[in-house]
C-alpha cells in the first residue's frame, strides 16, 4: 500500500469515520433479526503518524471490537477506515491480504495467539514466505533472528516453542511477530494486562523504544488507565460503543471533563496512601446497560452522577470542544461546562 | 481464576517452561507418555498384538484351520495341551495356538482398515461441516446424529447383513459406526480453533484461509484424532469378534478369527473351557491395551496436564 | 469516601492471627517437589487490615488457603504454625476446622463467576452458611439474608434471594460473596484478589464496600492482591511477598514513603501511575520471577536486583528493621542486605 500523491506528509496514518460494528440478534424459527448488539456505534478517530492513540474503557465498551474492526479482523457494518489514505473497507480479499503487511496486531494473551506446535522461528518466517518478501529462506531467518534479538529475547529463542517461555518473553515473541512484515500501524490489544506487574514495564518500555526506532504508529487498547497514560499521545475514553472524551494525554488526565472519565480516574488505584486517602471518589451507580439496548440520548445517563432532567435522555451528545479548553480536547456531554464550574452538583456528593 | 487454580503452578508465573528445551508439543507429549505406567502397559500390549499379527506365519507352529488332527477330537473331549500342541486342539482339529495367533491377524487387519476408512470419511465430513458451515454443516451433522443414535454394534450388524459375508463388508460395517465419531471430532476441533486468537493472528498476518486450515488447524487437531483412533481401534477389535460371533463374519471357515472361535467353543464349554477362555482373553486384553494407550495418549497430549 | 484507619489495639494484646514460618510444599508424581510458601511469617491484630502483596508465584494465595485449611491433603505438606486467637489451626481435625470456618474465619475468593454454585439460588447459598453455624430458624435466616444483601448494597434484595448467580453482574456477585463471608460475623476475613476480575469502577465500589463493612464490624481482614494501588487505599499494614517469603513488612505509610527492599522499590518505580507527571519514565525490573536464587543460598531477588553483591549470597537473611529504621520505625522490617535509602 503506497501513499498516493495527494497524501500530505502530516495526514493521519489512520482515519476512522463513523465506524459501526453491529451484531444482529436473530430469534425465532425463521431467524429474523430482532435487534442488534451495538458493539461499536459511530466512532471517529485520527491517529497521526508516529504517535500513539490510547483507547481506554471498561469491559463491554467495545474497544477490543474497534481494534479488530480497524484491521478488518472483525467486519465493520458501517463507516470508513482509511490507512495511509487508502480505504480499507473497499478492498477486496486479495488486496486486503496484501495490505495486511502494513497493519498488524499485538494480542493480549501471547499463549493463545501463537500456534503451539510451531517453533518461534517458524512462526515468524511463515508470514515472510507467504508474502513473498524478497531474500529467500536464509535471509528471512537472519532477519527473524535479528528481530528476536531486538525485542530482547536470548539467542536460540527461535528454536523454542511458545510454552517454553515466560509470559513476558512470550509477549515479546508476539511483538516480534507483529513487526516481522515491517508494518506502519500496530494495534496493541491489552498488550500487558496478562503479564506480571514487574514485567509489564519491560514490555511497555520495549514498545516505546521500538516506536522511536522504527517510526511506528500505535493504537493501544487497554482498560488500565495508567498504562494508557504512559503510552499515549492522545487518549480516547470509550463507553458503550462510543468515544465520550478525547484529548491529549496530559490534559485529559489532569482535567477530565466527561463524568465517566472523572469516575474512571477517581477509581483508578494509585500506589500512594496520601493520594488514596485524600482523593475524591466518584462512585457510579448501577451496572453497565446492555449494548443491545442502550439508553436513549446519552448512553451514560443511567449511571451518571450529574444527570439532568433535560437533554440527557433526548439528545445523544456529540464530541465537542469546551470553552476554556484546548481545541484538541473534546467531550460528548451536554453539561460539561456546568459540571466543571460546579454549578451542577453530584447526586451522590458525599 | 479461582484461588485453587493457583495451585496448578505453585512457584511459576504465567505458565512455566518445564525444562523441555526445544521440544515441540509432540516431544513434550512423548516424554509425558513415557512416564505414564498404564500407558506403558497399554503400549506394550499393543506392540505385542501387532507383532503377533504381523509375524503369525513365522510364530505359529502349524498352518491355520487345517483340521488335520480332527481324528483326535471326540464328541466328548477335545485334546488339551501336549508336546506337539502347546495349547491343545480346537473342536475342528486345528492347532489352538495357531488359530489364536492367526486370529490376531484378522483382528488387526480388519480393525485397522475399518478405523482408517472411518477416520478418512469422518474427517472429510467433519472438515466440510466445520469449514463451510451453513446448510452444509446442518445437513452433515443431522446425518451424523442419525448414525450416532444407532448403537454401533447394531449398525455394524445391519450393514454387514446387507452387504454379505465377506471381509470387506465387515470393514465397511465397522467403519460406518466410526464415521460420525470422527466427523464430530474434526468439526468441533475446527470450530474451537476458529475462535482462538492464534487463528485471528494468522489472518492478520495475511495468511489465506486454506493455508490456515491445512497448515495450522488440522495439525493441531491431530492429537485428539490420534487419541480417538486408538480408542476406536479397541472397539473395532471387539466388534470384529462380535460380528463373527453373530455369524456375520467371513464365510470361509479356514479363516481363523477370535469371534468365531468363541462361537464354536460354546458347544464344548464344559469339556474344554479353554476353547473359549483363550480367544476371550485375547480379545479382552487387546482391547484393554488399546484403551490404556489411548487414555495415556490423551493425557500426554493435553497441554494443561502438568504431570 | 475512604475509611479512616482504626486505632490499633494496645501492644500487649495478642494478635488475632499469627502465622509463623509457614511452609507449603507440593509433590507431584514424577517431578521434584515445589515449595510454594517458603517460610512466611506475619500477624494480624483484631480489627486490622493487613495486605499481602506480590505477583504470581509469590505464594500469597497458597498462604491464604493454608490458613483456611483449604489445601488438598494429598501431595501437600504444610509445616509451621498458624495460630488463631491462640489456637493452633494446623493441628485441628477437618471437623474442627470446618466449625471455625464461617464463624471465626471467612474467605472471599477472586473469581465471582466460579465461586458461586450456579445451580443454587442466592438465597439458598446465603442461608446455607447460617444454617451450618447458627440456630436461627428458617424465617430468621431469611430475614438475616435479606439484611445482609441490603448491607452489601444489592438493590431489591427480596427478588434477588430467588435468583441465580448467572442473573447478576460480576460486581453484584462479588457483593453476594462478601455477604456470604460476613453472614456469621467472622472475626477475620481473608479476601483473595477480591476485585481483580472486576472493572475499575466496579472495583472501587466493591473495595469501598468491603473496607466499610470491615471497619464497621471490627472484623480483621487479610487482603491479598498484586495491585499496590489497592493496598495503598485499604490496608493498615502491608507485607510484600517474593518467592514464597515475606521480604518487607511495614505500615502502609512507611512502605510507600520509604520502601526498603529492592523488590518493593523496584516495583514502585515500575508501575505506571495515573497521577504521574508527564514524561515520567518507567523503570522496569529486569528479568522474570524465574530468575531466582533459593532462599537458602541467598536473596531470591538477587538475579534481578541492581544493587546486589556477594553479601547477598548468604542464606537466612533475616526480616528485620534496617539501620535507618531501627530507632524511629522499628516495626518496618525488610529482608535486605542493601536496603534502599540506607544511610550506610
Amino acid at each position: 500500500m503506497t501513499a498516493g500523491p495527494r497524501e500530505a506528509a502530516d495526514a493521519p496514518l489512520l482515519q476512522v469515520r463513523g465506524l459501526e460494528v453491529h451484531y444482529p440478534i436473530r430469534s425465532g424459527l425463521l431467524k429474523r433479526t430482532v435487534g442488534a448488539v451495538q458493539a461499536v456505534d459511530g466512532v471517529d478517530l485520527d491517529v497521526a503518524r508516529g504517535s500513539t492513540y490510547g483507547l481506554v474503557g471498561e469491559s463491554g465498551c467495545g474497544k477490543s471490537t474497534l481494534g479488530r474492526a480497524v484491521l478488518r479482523l472483525t467486519e465493520p457494518t458501517g463507516g470508513s477506515i482509511r490507512i495511509a489514505g487508502e480505504d480499507v473497507r473497499a478492498m477486496g480479499p486479495e488486496a486486503l491480504r496484501r495490505a495486511r503487511r502494513q497493519m498488524q496486531m499485538v494480542f493480549q494473551d501471547p499463549l493463545a495467539s501463537l500456534d503451539p506446535r510451531q517453533s518461534v522461528e517458524s512462526a515468524l518466517v511463515e508470514p515472510l514466505r507467504v508474502h513473498g518478501v524478497e531474500g529467500g529462506p536464509s535471509a528471512w531467518r537472519t532477519r527473524v533472528r535479528g528481530l528476536l534479538d531486538r525485542v530482547g529475547l536470548p539467542a536460540g529463542a527461535g528454536a523454542k516453542y511458545p510454552h517454553e517461555f515466560s509470559g513476558g518473553q512470550r509477549q515479546r515473541v508476539g511483538i516480534a511477530r507483529a513487526l516481522v512484515l515491517d508494518p506502519d500501524l500496530l494495534v496493541a490489544d491489552e498488550p500487558v494486562s496478562a503479564l506480571d506487574v514487574s514485567v509489564q514495564a519491560q514490555v511497555l518500555v520495549l514498545l516505546q523504544e521500538l516506536q522511536a526506532d522504527l517510526g511506528l504508529t500505535y493504537l493501544v487498547i487497554a482498560h488500565d488507565l495508567a498504562v494508557v497514560k504512559h503510552m499515549s499521545t492522545t487518549v480516547g475514553v470509550m463507553y458503550l460503543g462510543g468515544i465520550v472524551e478525547e484529548g491529549p494525554s496530559a490534559q485529559l488526565y489532569a482535567r477530565p471533563l466527561h463524568p465517566y472519565t472523572r469516575a474512571l480516574l477517581s477509581a483508578a488505584p494509585v500506589p500512594d496512601p496520601d493520594v488514596e486517602a485524600t482523593r475524591e471518589r466518584i462512585l457510579l451507580r448501577g451496572d453497565l446497560p446492555s449494548p443491545a439496548d442502550p439508553p436513549s440520548g446519552c448512553r451514560f445517563r443511567t449511571r451518571c452522577p450529574w444527570v439532568q432532567p433535560t437533554r440527557c435522555a433526548d439528545e445523544r451528545p456529540q464530541l465537542r470542544i469546551v470553552a476554556g479548553h484546548a481545541s484538541t480536547q473534546r467531550v460528548a456531554c451536554h453539561w460539561a461546562e456546568e459540571i466543571e464550574a460546579g454549578t451542577i452538583t453530584r447526586a451522590d456528593a458525599a | 481464576m479461582s484461588a485453587l487454580d493457583a495451585l496448578g503452578a505453585p512457584t511459576a508465573p504465567s505458565a512455566e517452561p518445564t525444562g523441555e528445551a526445544g521440544l515441540g508439543p509432540w516431544g513434550a507429549a512423548w516424554r509425558r507418555l513415557r512416564r505414564n505406567p498404564s500407558g506403558i502397559v497399554g503400549a506394550v500390549i499393543v506392540a505385542l498384538f501387532v507383532l503377533v499379527a504381523v509375524l503369525a506365519p513365522v510364530l505359529a507352529p502349524y498352518r491355520p484351520a487345517t483340521g488335520e488332527w480332527f481324528g483326535q477330537v471326540t464328541p466328548t473331549s477335545v485334546p488339551g495341551p501336549s508336546a506337539e500342541h502347546v495349547l491343545g486342539l480346537d473342536s475342528f482339529g486345528s492347532d489352538l495356538l495357531t488359530q489364536l495367533l492367526y486370529g490376531a491377524r484378522s483382528s488387526l487387519v480388519i480393525g485397522v482398515v475399518s478405523t482408517a476408512v472411518g477416520l478418512a470419511v469422518g474427517a472429510v465430513l467433519g472438515i466440510l461441516a466445520g469449514g463451510l458451515g451453513g446448510w452444509v454443516d446442518t445437513v452433515i451433522m443431522r446425518v451424523v446424529d442419525v448414525l450416532l443414535s444407532i448403537p454401533s454394534l447394531l449398525l455394524a450388524v445391519s450393514v454387514a447383513a446387507l452387504l454379505g459375508r465377506n471381509a470387506v463388508s465387515i470393514m465397511l460395517a465397522i467403519s460406518a459406526a466410526q464415521v460420525p465419531i470422527f466427523a464430530r471430532l474434526l468439526r468441533a476441533s475446527l470450530l474451537a480453533q476458529r475462535g482462538q486468537d492464534y487463528v485471528v493472528a494468522l489472518r492478520s498476518l495475511g495468511l489465506r484461509q486454506r493455508r490456515i486450515v491445512v497448515g495450522h488447524m488440522l495439525p493441531n487437531s491431530l492429537g485428539p484424532v490420534l487419541v480417538q483412533a486408538t480408542l476406536v481401534l479397541a472397539t473395532a477389535v471387539i466388534e470384529v469378534a462380535a460380528l463373527s460371533f453373530l455369524g456375520l463374519g467371513a464365510a470361509d471357515p479356514a479363516v481363523a478369527e477370535w469371534g468365531r472361535m468363541l462361537v464354536t467353543a460354546q458347544d464344548r464349554l464344559e469339556q474344554a473351557p479353554q476353547l473359549a477362555v483363550y480367544p476371550g482373553l485375547a480379545i479382552a486384553v487387546t482391547a484393554l491395551g488399546f484403551t490404556l494407550l489411548g487414555e495415556a495418549l490423551r493425557e500426554a497430549l493435553d497441554p494443561r496436564s502438568d504431570r | 469516601m475512604t475509611a479512616t484507619p482504626q486505632t490499633v489495639p494496645p501492644t500487649g494484646a495478642r494478635p488475632l492471627l499469627e502465622v509463623e514460618d509457614l511452609r507449603v510444599r507440593f509433590s507431584r508424581r514424577g517431578q521434584p517437589p515445589t515449595t510454594a510458601v517458603d517460610g512466611v511469617s506475619f500477624s494480624v491484630d483484631a480489627g486490622e487490615v493487613v495486605g499481602l502483596v506480590g505477583e504470581s508465584g509469590c505464594g500469597k494465595s497458597v498462604t491464604s488457603l493454608a490458613v483456611m485449611g483449604l489445601l488438598p491433603s494429598r501431595g501437600t505438606q504444610v509445616t509451621g504454625s498458624v495460630r488463631f486467637d491462640g489456637t493452633e489451626l494446623l493441628t485441628l481435625s477437618p471437623g474442627q476446622l470446618a466449625a471455625r470456618r464461617g464463624t471465626d474465619l471467612a474467605m472471599v475468593f477472586q473469581d465471582p463467576m466460579t465461586s458461586l454454585n450456579p445451580v443454587l439460588t442466592l438465597g439458598r447459598q446465603l442461608t446455607e452458611v447460617l444454617r451450618a453455624h447458627t440456630d436461627l430458624d428458617r424465617a430468621a435466616r431469611r430475614a438475616e439474608a435479606l439484611d445482609l444483601l441490603g448491607r452489601v448494597g444489592i438493590p431489591d434484595p427480596r427478588r434477588r434471594l430467588g435468583e441465580y448467580p448467572h442473573q447478576l453482574s460480576g460486581g453484584m456477585r462479588q457483593r453476594v460473596l462478601i455477604a456470604i463471608a460476613l453472614a456469621c460475623s467472622p472475626r477475620l476475613i481473608i479476601a483473595d484478589e477480591p476485585t481483580t476480575a472486576l472493572d475499575v469502577t466496579i472495583q472501587a465500589q466493591v473495595l469501598d464496600l468491603l473496607t466499610t463493612l470491615v471497619r464497621e464490624s471490627g472484623t480483621a481482614m487479610v487482603l491479598i492482591t498484586h495491585d499496590l494501588g489497592v493496598v495503598a487505599g485499604t490496608c493498615d499494614r502491608v507485607n510484600v511477598l517474593y518467592a514464597g517469603r515475606v521480604v518487607e513488612s511495614a505500615s502502609r505509610h512507611d512502605l510507600f514513603a520509604r520502601p526498603r527492599h529492592r523488590y518493593t522499590s523496584g516495583l514502585l518505580a515500575a508501575v505506571p501511575r495515573v497521577d504521574a507527571p508527564e514524561g515520567t519514565p518507567l523503570q522496569p525490573v529486569r528479568g522474570t520471577v524465574r530468575d531466582r536464587l533459593e532462599w537458602d543460598a541467598g536473596c531470591a531477588f538477587l538475579p534481578r536486583c541492581g544493587r546486589g553483591d556477594g553479601a547477598c549470597r548468604t542464606g537466612g537473611i533475616p526480616l528485620a528493621p534496617t539501620d535507618a529504621d531501627r530507632d524511629r520505625h522499628p516495626d518496618h522490617e525488610a529482608r535486605c542486605v542493601h536496603p534502599a535509602g540506607a544511610t550506610t
